[in-house]
């Protein structure tokens, strides 16, 4: 069973600081049209600001934050975005995730490849943020309790 | 002979990274300092493909109203980027992987040394 | 057979950096990867992205434009990838416990 840290400092700053790092990873994955970044960077830093709880703390407060139990099946949520995007243009009448096919009516349709190019980035944050997570936990759970 | 140096040292040293990590592959018994110099080897590719991208006098991939996009010697070459950001993710599950693995064989046989693995498995 | 392997070590740098005496030179905007059409007259791809990435997806990041529309297959593999993973390192970690549960 793990403990939490003795260290004051290290229990309040990593308290303080991981809901900046993860408001940063959310930034970085939606304004990946603009800037660098994209699913993969966000997915990253998401998991970073996750990890350094799970880091500083014991296992009752952070199961609070984000449950041992939700990473496999959120990955596969991920994943799944990312298939039904691709499906979803394919049973329109297009090629497989080809986004032009989406079926956003109103926007040009350079915005609604802007639109599926946004689905396709959450559905990879999501997997990439939950597998990084799940690797950890897996990795770390020892088998001595 | 000078410009050729200018033009080719960024290949040599990442030859000199690439030997580094073979050297651990091969040369290491413990199992973790191996994978340590699979993703030094692995890094070295990466820097190969994103000195592959440069141009000379060009900005990063991202387009901007002031410089045009007509001519591509403004921007430097994208794909390999693409290419390598996928690249460094899959790295990072086969860390994971390699880690995962090696816990169970640490847990059944209680060493890391290839040596002495391959004389516990008979 | 130590001496083998870091002579195998050095025969493989120098086989290298012989090599890389082929590659053109850094930064070098007029190297065959880098202009706009091939060698037998189709478009570079890389050009062409960089030419029509704003004008098909609005987008002016072109390496999200890449990675996600132009080669959404490439990425969607990768991911799977990764979660493949994520499901390897959750199955080979609990199956242990798993055996060792049952014989307590």
């Amino acid at each position: 069973m793990k403990k939490s840290s003795d260290s004051p400092i290290i229990l309040l700053l990593s308290r303080v600081i991981s809901p900046y790092i993860m408001l940063f990873g959310l930034y970085v994955i939606f304004h990946g049209h603009y800037s660098p970044g994209g699913g993969f960077q966000g997915g990253t830093m998401l998991a970073a600001s996750i990890l350094l709880i799970r880091i500083a703390m014991e296992e009752k407060v952070y199961e609070m934050q984000f449950k041992k139990s939700f990473d496999i099946p959120l990955g596969a949520l991920g994943v799944l975005i990312f298939f039904g995007v691709g499906l979803i243009a394919m049973l329109l009448g297009g090629n497989f995730l080809d986004h032009h096919f989406l079926p956003i009516d109103w926007l040009a349709p350079a915005d609604v490849r802007f639109m599926g190019i946004l689905f396709v980035e959450v559905g990879v944050g999501l997997a990439v943020m939950t597998i990084l997570v799940a690797i950890y936990d897996n990795l770390l759970e020892d088998d001595d309790a | 002979m000078l410009d050729f140096i200018a033009g080719h040292y960024d290949y040599w040293f990442i030859i000199l990274l690439l030997i580094i990590g073979l050297y651990g592959m091969i040369m290491k018994k413990n199992l973790v300092k191996k994978l340590i110099g699979m993703t030094i080897f692995q890094a070295s590719i990466i820097l190969f493909y994103i000195s592959g991208a440069i141009k000379a006098d060009a900005t990063v991939p991202i387009l901007t109203d002031s410089i045009s996009n007509a001519d591509t010697a403004n921007y430097i070459n994208p794909l390999p980027h693409a290419l390598m950001l996928t690249a460094i993710v899959v790295g990072v599950a086969t860390v994971g992987v390699a880690f995962a693995i090696l816990i169970q064989l640490y847990n059944r046989y209680k060493t890391l040394n290839e040596q002495e693995l391959i004389e516990r498995m008979k | 057979m130590k001496t083998i392997n870091y002579l195998s070590l050095v025969a493989v740098g120098l086989l290298l950096i012989y090599a890389s005496l082929g590659l053109p030179y850094r930064g070098d905007s007029d190297a065959l990867v880098n202009q706009d059409t091939s060698l037998i007259g189709t478009p570079v791809a890389s050009s062409y992205y960089i030419q029509n990435a704003y004008k098909d997806a609005n987008t002016p990041n072109i390496v999200t434009a890449i990675l996600c529309d132009y080669r959404g297959f490439d990425t969607l593999g990768e991911e799977v990838v990764i979660f493949t993973a994520g499901i390897v390192c959750f199955l080979l970690l609990n199956r242990e416990r798993k055996i060792e549960k049952k014989q307590r």
